[in-house]
């Protein structure tokens, strides 16, 4: 395959940026969209070039870091994966791809396609934990009863990877959808319910500090999110918001 | 609870609260005027209630404008927000890939509401209360004492052809605002349950429906006369 890129090159955080065009020759399908970056920037390097910055780890779609919007999309066109995961045969010969960094006020460029979404942390450490004593008496997990519906619904919200690609496509670059699963993780066990009251509003608080914008429920991050996060999240978020307003 | 109107999801609470609000009061509305359409007497008496009743004219009335412009002066506060936490747009961006045209574009579907809001109070609320509170006529009789007046007011309003135009774009404009905006309320008070799929198919037909209707009625009184 035969492709031409056109890449969002930016210096450093204070650069302001543009698209820059990369034809890359000889692509296979079977290549993921990451290795075919790794091509591209090869060949960069022996051309004494700077190579294209982009964020990646475990490329086999658990650890969250990869991001990229690609061709107006986070992650690419497919669904329920990560830009790992995403591979080249998911374009055609003669594509024209359009790759940018994710895009939020709240998830400031540093270099190239690479984003700072360190916000997500300080939302985790404003609450998204239970303080369980770990000093050697440790209560296995197991020995509280938990229902299976709720421990499922805890679980699938626990597979949210932090990777921002809700913010990124949502129009208003809202970090809802993280904030619910993370919260919902929480709600629906037990070991959650001592701090659910301040968990659900330092949260929310510190996402409302950080600078994501709000969420009108188009839907577009239960879409692109590579866990199939559900919105159903979001609406308990919602509650256990309201509740804890009202608690005070 | 201090504070919550200052919160993100507080926001989004107080706009469902008041779009629940003016939602049942569109389908009061949309009854009332239907009646016009089956038997213009019971219209009358009707109409007659609404704009005399003190509990309506003192009290929802009031309600209902506070709610209005709490909808429109809150979505568009929420709005410049959202535009500031994305200050570089896309070079690309697929929305259609994963959300519906209707609910990346209330806020142009709001504003066109506004606009044509703006000029309903213009046809009919500026007069009904300048006939009742200015001129001090409560008694909702034609000039020449023969009857009411509601009836009479409302089809001479639909005569010209480019108001009844501007009426059904403006019904269009509320329907895609629906069509989001009545899903999107639930969601937002947190309602995402077991019922959210029949809600779905509720939802879908008001939005479509009631709209629908105040077209038809519209219509009906142009080409009726």
């Amino acid at each position: 395959m035969n492709l031409t890129l056109k890449i969002w090159r930016q210096k450093n955080a204070n650069d302001k940026g543009k698209m820059v065009d990369y034809p890359v020759t000889d692509v296979s399908p079977d290549m993921s969209f990451l290795e075919m970056l790794d091509v591209l920037n090869e060949s960069l390097v022996q051309k004494n070039e700077e190579p294209v910055a982009f964020d990646h780890d475990c490329r086999e779609g658990i650890c969250g870091m990869c991001s990229l919007y690609i061709n107006g999309e986070a992650h690419g066109p497919d669904r329920g994966i990560t830009t790992c995961q995403l591979h080249m045969r998911m374009f055609k010969d003669g594509d024209t791809i359009t790759i940018e960094p994710f895009r939020a006020t709240a998830f400031p460029v540093i270099k190239d396609l690479v984003v700072d979404r360190s916000a997500f942390d300080r939302i985790q450490h404003a609450g998204g934990f239970i303080s369980v004593n770990t000093s050697g008496n440790t209560i296995d997990a197991n020995a509280i009863p938990i229902n299976k519906h709720d421990a499922d619904e805890s679980f699938e919200a626990a597979m949210c990877i932090g990777c921002g690609a809700c913010v990124a496509s949502c129009k208003n670059s809202s970090a809802m959808l993280f904030v619910g699963a993370k919260v919902s993780q929480f709600a629906l066990l037990p070991q959650g319910q001592v701090e659910a009251t301040d968990r659900v509003l330092n949260m929310v608080k510190q996402m409302d500090e950080e600078g994501f914008g709000n969420c009108t429920n188009t839907g577009a991050c239960e879409v692109e999110c590579p866990k199939g996060i559900s919105l159903e999240n979001i609406a308990r978020m919602n509650r256990e918001y309201l509740k804890a307003s009202l608690k005070g | 609870m201090s504070g919550i109107l200052n919160s993100s999801i507080g926001r989004k609470v107080a706009m469902a609260l008041s779009a629940f609000f003016l939602m049942i009061f569109l389908l009061q509305h949309f009854i009332i005027n239907f009646l016009s359409v089956i038997n213009p007497d019971t219209f009358n008496e009707v109409s007659h209630f609404m704009g005399t009743n003190p509990l309506i004219q003192y009290v929802m009335q009031p309600i209902l404008i506070f709610g209005v412009i709490f909808h429109f002066v809150m979505g568009f506060a929420l709005e410049i927000k959202n535009r500031r936490a994305r200050q570089i747009s896309y070079a690309r961006n697929n929305g259609a890939a994963n959300s519906t045209w209707m609910s990346r574009n209330m806020i142009y579907s709001g504003l066109f509401i506004l606009i044509f809001l703006i000029i309903h109070f213009i046809d009919f609320w500026i007069p009904e209360i300048n006939t009742k509170y200015i001129q001090g006529d409560m008694s909702g009789l034609l000039a020449d004492g023969e009857g009411f007046r509601y009836y009479e007011e409302l089809v001479h309003k639909f005569e010209p052809i480019w108001r009844v135009a501007l009426y059904c774009l403006g019904f269009v404009f509320l329907a895609l605002h629906l069509l989001h905006g009545f899903m999107s309320a639930f969601q937002s008070v947190g309602a995402n349950n077991k019922y959210t799929n029949a809600l779905k198919g509720f939802g879908k037909a008001y939005s479509i429906l009631v709209p629908l209707g105040f077209i038809v009625i519209a219509l009906f009184h142009h080409f009726n006369h």
